[in-house]
């Protein structure tokens, strides 16, 4: 048994007989994922369906995500909902290294996953993935409300899971990773560099 | 609203010694257009801007257009004498024309609700010489299409009262939309790459091999 959880069995034996039993990493995540606070910004169709998601009727408030911040201090959520294009990446990347860890990455759309329809055009980035970590992947063009609410519930998933202690904990944790990833420059031809390899190495391709 | 010759005629008048030329547009639309020299392009805009009969008060679209060095082939039927017997040969005569740059604007009466004439303005060459009079103090609303020539086609527009790309970042030196721009290669794998994707495809990829044993696969047979 690892340090900090205790047996399932014994738990819900202890909650039969009204003993309710839990741990600080547990009670630490359910407060977490039901109070993820996205930034508030669009790039483009896909901010629409966004909007879409945080109103009545789809209504993203019952998983505890409406309070889209309008700065990325107070902000745990990165949705980049729409295309990418090369003159706006660095400032997309200045937006997340000023997010305070534990910070999370939803990439919206084919555009913003690599670059859609325009991917063989000059000014549009193949996907934010080259310069910062994406943690769901929403592909659609544009993705329905409903895909980004399950989106938000992948990532929910994924933060339940996250270890605060021993070897497997989150990355954010850990004191030698740094949470902030350089910021692309304006080159004569392109971004310099065009892809960090950090986050993105190209796909390879293999054939049996 | 007056034929382009009159204008044209007009024009002439107004503006001395401006040289226009009409363009001929033999497809469908039937629009001809005005090509006006560069010396005097800003008095003939101003001219048809102001003249009560023509008062082109809205200039809808400014646009480029590349061209690269070409050679144009004509044929000709000339009368030669062989053996002592007329007949008529054809001959062929290359033309060659250098390339240049232009800016196509399409203008509009609200005033007169008349419209659309289309005057063109031509660079001395692609390099160099790609510079024009800015019709911006005529018309205010080109102001941003010719800055968007400017940083896509590198048209570079003369009183024009505020330069700068617009699209691309400051930084970036090329022009996108010249024929012979070519961009950054930075390809990544597709798919279902083809035409020019193909191309650069096989540059980063190895192609697939023609047989990869599926042709030996068929229906089973009685």
């Amino acid at each position: 048994m690892n340090e900090g959880q205790i047996d399932e069995s014994l738990r819900s034996e202890l909650q039969r007989q009204g003993v309710w039993v839990t741990s600080m990493q547990e009670l630490y995540n359910w407060g977490r994922k039901n109070s993820i606070w996205p930034l508030q910004f669009g790039l483009a169709c896909c901010a629409i369906e966004m909007i879409a998601t945080a109103a009545s009727r789809y209504d993203i408030a019952r998983f505890g995500g409406e309070v889209f911040r309008p700065s990325p201090r107070q902000a745990d959520l990165m949705i980049v909902a729409g295309t990418v294009t090369k003159k706006m990446a660095p400032q997309i990347v200045r937006l997340y290294n000023q997010m305070p860890d534990p910070k999370y990455v939803i990439s919206m759309g084919a555009c913003a996953i690599s670059g859609g329809p325009f991917k063989q055009g000059y000014n549009v980035l193949k996907g934010i993935d080259r310069y910062i970590p994406v943690d769901v992947y929403i592909p659609g063009c544009p993705p329905r409300p409903e895909a980004l609410l399950h989106a938000f519930m992948e990532l929910q998933h994924k933060i339940d899971s996250q270890k605060l202690s021993g070897s497997e904990k989150a990355e954010f944790l850990k004191p030698e990773q740094s949470s902030e990833f350089p910021v692309p420059a304006f080159g004569e031809h392109d971004l310099n560099p065009p892809a960090n390899p950090r986050t993105y190495q190209p796909p390879k391709l293999e054939r049996v | 609203m007056e034929t382009l010759e009159q204008i044209k005629n007009r024009a002439e008048l107004a503006a001395h010694g401006a040289k226009i030329d009409i363009i001929v547009n033999s497809g469908p639309s039937q629009q001809s257009s005005l090509l006006i020299d560069n010396e005097h392009a800003v008095a003939v805009a101003q001219f048809l801007r102001d003249h009560p009969a023509l008062s082109f008060d809205f200039c809808s679209n400014v646009t480029g257009v590349d061209w690269l060095d070409r050679t144009i082939k004509k044929t000709t039927k000339v009368k030669q004498t062989v053996d002592g017997v007329e007949k008529e040969v054809d001959q062929t005569s290359e033309e060659k024309i250098s390339g240049y740059l232009e800016a196509v604007y399409h203008l509009y009466s609200m005033k007169l609700k008349h419209g659309p004439i289309i005057i063109r303005m031509r660079t001395a060459n692609r390099t160099d010489g790609a510079k024009l009079p800015s019709l911006t103090p005529v018309w205010r609303s080109a102001e941003l299409q010719e800055r968007e020539i400017f940083d896509l086609y590198g048209i570079h527009f003369r009183g024009h009262p505020d330069l700068r790309r617009i699209l691309m970042w400051d930084e970036f030196v090329d022009h996108p939309m010249r024929k012979d721009y070519a961009p950054p290669d930075d390809f990544e794998w597709e798919p279902t790459p083809h035409d020019d994707v193909l191309e650069r495809a096989k540059k980063h990829y190895e192609p697939r091999p023609q047989l990869d044993g599926a042709e030996q696969i068929t229906a089973q047979k009685p």
